[in-house]
């Protein structure tokens, strides 16, 4: 069985059909990709998953969990992280903060008035942890919002991660990024995808990224499913080359 | 824990002033119930600020709340006993729980939603108080009533004969109120809420029940506000409708932007300096209200982060 399981979902703003009767199944472990050309839909796509607009019709279900009525985070609650296409972090805050707060959250902390000395340590560890698998450790105590573009979607990774969640999902991590920031983020979630075999779903624009991270690839035009398949696969696909070139021309 | 005086250095001093204040007052031609109402308009401003500067939410309606704590120890010591615990003890509780009953139906609005809904509810308070005239005096305020002096089976603390007895323990109250407030902010919730303030979509994302975290933060800057606002009556042995009316609540949000909203001492600072010039400037014009309105322009265009925030900058570079 998928562990997340998307059944033709749609989403419409009045008369624009956003997304229309989209499925995909991501096998546990795997690393899938979302494709297509601008205004596919794809982050309408990722926002109907992670429940920040309400489907039109459809389902999605998480490790045999239907999603339907769940807001979006108690959704974060039931394992599914993610970042957005526009960095958001807390950018007066220093990073070691901004990695603190998804800590505290993950350890049940959000609402205790004080932090209780057995908790002390093992809070303080996992922080110290996230900020060195992250790359993160020696700019710890500056602010988020200072940072390279780079650094803040590495800080935006880590906090999502400090939920411990079972899906992760990427929107445009790269989007807006020069090669060398490209490649080191691009290296991030490869190492966090080798070493956790943690799912995860993102969307890219860059095709050297796509190729290199995902297991498989869906590719969306117009809101629609156009294939799915290896990367292999896409490549050779016709009709994708057509929509890309279509679009291009 | 070590303490880190430098970090503290802000606290210290504060706390050294407010400590000490009854021996140099006289000295700067202040005297001792202008400090104490120093102390209890600065407990107000800094519960705003719990909300407003820690929480990223604006409340034009925190009025209410103070109004509720003044005429819930006017009420009690009038009607029920002559004890000045008990009626804080009651303004205390009323303030909470109308917070905590109309909390809900606030904190799902945002930004100048939210604030019009404090105002909404807080007028409501306000009519009430004014119409209810066989009850609440209405406009003419609850008279005939006064702080009573504070027996403890060990010493007798003369709030109603000595001004400075009430001064030390106004400032008995605001202590462990700040103290609780920065508590509160160190902790694992405090940061919660400061997430919240930073980035509500990103806190959403962690996982976070925004709206209920808001709420439980409105819940408790309501409730030190009405400790305020009961500390405010026993000051002046009264209290009218105004205390309840919006622009008190102005009044709130000006000292929390002139002293700073993003500092914990900051809205003290704001009070003060509101209600030194109040003082002054009453006394020599009838259109103060103006100058302080020119102060407000002033540090808002050249002082956005108020009075201490630039104090902070210079000492930081």
């Amino acid at each position: 069985m998928s562990f997340l399981k998307v059944e033709s979902v749609s989403k419409h703003f009045g008369s624009l059909v956003a997304v229309d009767g989209v499925s995909m199944n991501v096998q546990k472990g795997e690393c899938r990709a979302v494709i297509g050309p601008n205004g596919a839909g794809k982050t309408t796509f990722f926002n109907l998953i992670t429940g920040m607009l309400g489907l039109t019709s459809g389902r999605v279900v998480l490790d045999g969990q239907d999603m339907a009525g769940i807001d979006p985070s108690h959704r974060v609650k039931l394992g599914m992280a993610r970042t957005f296409q526009i960095t958001e972090i807390f950018p007066e805050l220093t990073v070691r903060e901004n990695v603190r707060i998804p800590v505290e959250v993950a350890a049940g902390l959000h609402l205790s008035p004080r932090m209780p000395a057995h908790l002390k340590a093992s809070v303080n560890d996992r922080i110290e942890q996230l900020l060195e698998e992250g790359g993160l450790t020696r700019i710890a105590h500056r602010y988020a919002g200072e940072l390279s573009h780079g650094d803040q979607r590495a800080c935006e990774i880590m906090m999502a991660l400090a939920l411990n969640p079972r899906l992760l999902l990427l929107d445009e991590p790269t989007a807006g990024m020069g090669d060398d920031e490209t490649h080191a983020v691009a290296r991030l979630i490869k190492r966090i995808h080798r070493e956790s075999h943690m799912t995860i779903v993102l969307i890219e624009h860059d095709m050297r990224v796509v190729f290199n991270l995902a297991d498989r690839i869906t590719v969306l035009a117009e809101g629609k499913p156009l294939a799915e398949g290896t990367p292999a696969e896409i490549t050779a696909n016709e009709r994708v080359q057509a929509a890309y070139l279509g679009g291009a021309a | 824990m070590r303490f880190d005086v430098k970090k503290n250095a802000l606290s210290l001093v504060v706390w050294a002033l407010l400590l000490t204040a009854p021996l140099w007052v006289d000295r700067v031609g202040a005297y001792p119930e202008l400090v104490t109402q120093v102390v209890v308009m600065g407990l107000a401003a800094m519960s705003l600020n719990f909300l407003l500067g820690y929480t990223g939410v604006l409340s034009f309606g925190h009025a209410a709340y103070f109004g509720l704590g003044a005429y819930g120890v006017g009420l009690t010591i009038r009607y029920l006993m002559p004890s000045t615990m008990a009626g804080l003890a009651v303004g205390v509780l009323v303030g909470a729980l109308a917070a905590a009953l109309i909390g809900p139906m606030i904190v799902r609005r945002r930004g100048v939603y939210f604030a019009m809904v404090t105002i909404a509810f807080g007028q409501v308070f306000y009519f009430i108080a004014f119409r209810w005239n066989n009850v609440t005096g209405g406009d003419d305020g609850l008279t005939n009533w006064h702080r009573e002096n504070l027996h403890l089976g060990f010493a007798t603390f003369k709030l109603m004969d000595s001004p400075y007895d009430f001064y030390y323990f106004v400032l008995a109250v605001f202590a462990i109120c700040t103290g609780l407030m920065a508590l509160i902010l160190r902790s694992p919730f405090g940061r919660t809420l400061i997430a919240i303030r930073e980035n509500e979509r990103r806190s959403r994302f962690l996982g976070i029940n925004v709206n209920f975290h808001i709420w439980v933060s409105w819940v408790v800057s309501c409730t030190f506000m009405s400790v305020a606002g009961a500390l405010y009556a026993l000051l002046n042995n009264f209290v009218d409708p105004r205390a309840f009316y919006w622009s008190q609540s102005g009044v709130f949000v000006i000292m929390c932007v002139m002293g700073g909203m993003r500092s914990f001492w900051g809205p003290l600072l704001g009070a003060a300096v509101y209600v030194v010039l109040q003082d002054y400037l009453s006394s020599v014009t009838p259109n103060w209200m103006s100058f302080i309105g020119l102060v407000f322009v002033a540090v808002v265009l050249f002082f956005p982060r108020g009075f201490l925030g630039v104090l902070r900058r210079r000492a930081s570079e």
